[in-house]
């Protein structure tokens, strides 16, 4: 169990013991990141740190609000070499050869936004999975709100939630090959659609817009942009 | 024997009372719901897709398109949560600037939300009624920002501009405007844009009190909504409403008082919280949520009023320095070019905020990983868990009653399939 960032432990204070003391068993992590908590839930655990999230008087998360998918497969992979470029001079071209070389186990990750009504306080779970099989519990038993969530994320990531009652995609049309949230699916999609006055019918087809980078991803580590507002004015007319 | 048969009934997604693009698949034994399916998507754009590709401040712009009837709202939720991630606030003016303009959003958005719903079940005047205030609250909207809807104008750090001292006015006379017509609408279009949203919740109370004439103890829309659409309070929450939903079923949450933002907890409003959790309560709700966001709204004015000040914070890696200055100065020229191509990068980080919009709790989730570009923003919608209940709040119900519940959602497609 690991809690970092010791400054805003004050404001939650009593909550993180109360966390560490239930769920240092289970193998999760927690962090502290923007004054927000976030705990990192091993997959198989699931169920049972959820269940007790929601029923024990300690935290009474009542309501889920949120569940998403993200795909960590580009995570910190820049279009541009901001390092380098200073030396040589800014070049036009962007690297569009991102290589998708990633921790493979943890490619995946289901986020969980709860909220406790009665505590008025919120948590954030993660769950990590793999990219070859992932497969995450449904927690549709414990928030029903949970269950077209989880067809989203079904739909956009591909995660597969087990014991959902009714695992069908919902964002995309009708027949949608793939899964168009993920870091490999391009922008501009794999088909496109127009109406064949010959068939008289609406026909697929190979997408035939380039994909295009208007602005790179930059990433710079300098830290510029860093807690800006420390120290200087900032709001005087 | 007669035969029975269970039918199953496509409802959309071209209804007028589908709200934009639902379809719906009814399985009906008679005209007794047994399950309702809806089908969205058929308005997915990949909004948090296409924002994996932009920089930061280009995609306040689509924010505006999610929940378009309740723009601002919007955009709030989404500049609340950059500005959380690069740990800036915006200074007071402008956070009183968003508490006024998130009211009059709210304010429109109910109006919205009582025409249409209204037209639904059978009540046509409502409708023009509701119109005619939702007109200057967007000539409101016009003045500030330049757009009737997709205004654009919260930015992280503040917001975009100051309100103008010159409300605009209505030019001469046309052959549908007769001079006289015209200088009866520039009668509250004289003084600056505070003077005339002063004037317009002097009147709105009025307004108000003659929807209610209408439909508070109308009989029909007594028998229309009473008894529909009943959410108890256990459900509400498991099924993850929030917003008038919640409230209507009697759960008193709202985001403004229990974890303020913006100027609201210095301003003075109550939170309306329904009885039965029935489309009726739900009602009576939204409507006093009217008469408490005009309460805020003079509480603003009065406030932006005496205390001028800047709009925008100072740091220009965030906010871009001032047009004159671009042109004379090359500190200012290299921040307004760095800003406006490339953006700003975050810290690496994931932040989630909330705002309490009109329809219930709009969040953004951004994962950042120190890019010029979110890495995952997840929009948290609030009609999309409502509309994921309407199978369990139309069953038993008559067909009918369906369109009722729909109303009562509040749903719009832009945030649901984003």
């Amino acid at each position: 169990m690991t809690t970092h960032s010791s400054i805003s432990n004050t404001r939650f204070g009593e909550f993180i013991t109360v966390i560490n003391k239930h769920f240092s068993e289970f193998g999760c992590a927690l962090a502290i990141e923007f004054n927000e908590l976030t705990l990192t839930v091993p997959v198989m655990h699931l169920l049972k740190v959820a269940e007790l999230l929601r029923d024990h008087s300690d935290f009474q998360f009542e309501q889920l609000i949120d569940l998403c998918g993200v795909d960590y497969s580009a995570f910190g992979q820049s279009e541009w070499e901001t390092e380098e470029a200073s030396h040589t001079g800014f070049g036009r071209g962007v690297d569009r050869n991102i290589d998708f070389e990633f921790d493979n186990s943890k490619r995946f990750a289901v986020v969980y936004h709860l909220l406790s009504i009665a505590k008025n306080q919120r948590l954030r779970l993660r769950v990590y999975t793999s990219d070859d099989h992932p497969v995450v519990d449904s927690v549709t038993s414990i928030w029903s709100a949970s269950n077209w969530f989880e067809r989203e994320a079904f739909d956009l990531y591909g995660i597969l939630f087990r014991g959902h009652p009714d695992l069908r995609r919902i964002l995309t049309d009708y027949g949608f090959i793939g899964h168009p949230f993920r870091k490999d699916f391009p922008l501009s999609g794999q088909v496109e659609m127009h109406y064949d006055s010959e068939l008289r019918r609406v026909v697929y087809q190979q997408v035939s817009v380039e994909p295009r980078i208007l602005v790179p991803k930059v990433i710079r580590k300098d830290s510029r942009y860093v807690n800006v507002n420390n120290g200087k004015e900032l709001t005087d007319a | 024997m007669p035969e029975i048969r269970n039918y199953t009934l496509n409802f959309g997604p071209q209804h007028p009372s589908a709200h934009g693009v639902l379809r719906l698949v009814l399985e009906m034994d008679g005209e007794i719901i047994e399950r309702a399916d809806p089908h969205i998507g058929l308005l997915h754009r990949g909004t948090e897709k296409l924002a994996e590709f932009k920089p930061y401040n280009q995609n306040i712009g689509y924010m505006d398109r999610l929940d378009y009837v309740s723009m601002m709202c919007n955009e709030h939720g989404y500049v609340r949560a950059i500005e959380k991630l690069l740990g800036i606030e915006a200074p007071e003016r402008a956070q009183y600037i968003r508490t006024l303009f998130d009211e009059i959003t709210r304010i429109l958005n109910h109006l919205m939300w009582l025409g249409a719903h209204g037209l639904d079940i059978g009540a046509m005047s409502i409708f023009l009624y509701c119109f005619r205030e939702r007109e200057d609250l967007l000539d409101c909207y016009e003045a500030v920002s330049g757009a009737r809807l997709h205004a654009t104008y919260y930015r992280p750090g503040g917001v975009y501009r100051d309100l103008p001292n010159q409300m605009p006015i209505y030019q001469g006379s046309s052959k549908w405007h007769s001079a006289k017509t015209i200088a009866q609408r520039n009668d509250a279009r004289q003084g600056s844009l505070l003077d005339f949203i002063e004037d317009f919740t002097n009147r709105f109370p009025n307004y108000v009190d003659e929807y209610e004439t209408l439909l508070t103890d109308n009989r029909i829309w007594k028998q229309r909504t009473v008894g529909i659409g009943v959410v108890s309070p256990e459900r509400a929450l498991q099924l993850g409403f929030t917003g008038p939903m919640l409230r209507g079923s009697g759960i008193e949450w709202d985001l403004r008082k229990k974890q303020p933002y913006a100027a609201y907890g210095k301003v003075d409003f109550d939170i309306p919280v329904g009885v039965n959790g029935d489309c009726y309560d739900r009602y009576l709700v939204r409507m006093e949520e009217m008469r408490q966001s005009n309460r805020i709204i003079q509480q603003c004015v009065k406030w932006l009023r005496a205390n001028p000040g800047a709009v925008m914070v100072k740091d220009h890696k965030v906010a871009p320095p001032p047009r004159a200055s671009v042109k004379t100065d090359m500190e200012s020229l290299i921040h307004h070019f760095k800003l406006f191509s490339e953006g700003y990068c975050p810290p690496q980080g994931e932040v989630y905020a909330a705002v309490e919009a009109p329809k219930g709790e709009f969040g953004c989730y951004i994962i950042s990983d120190g890019a010029n570009k979110p890495y995952r923003l997840k929009v948290r919608a609030p009609g999309f868990p409502h509309l994921a209940a309407l199978d369990e709040m139309s069953k038993g119900h008559m067909l009918a009653d369906v369109v009722a519940i729909i109303g009562t959602l509040d749903i719009v497609f832009g945030e649901i399939d984003r």
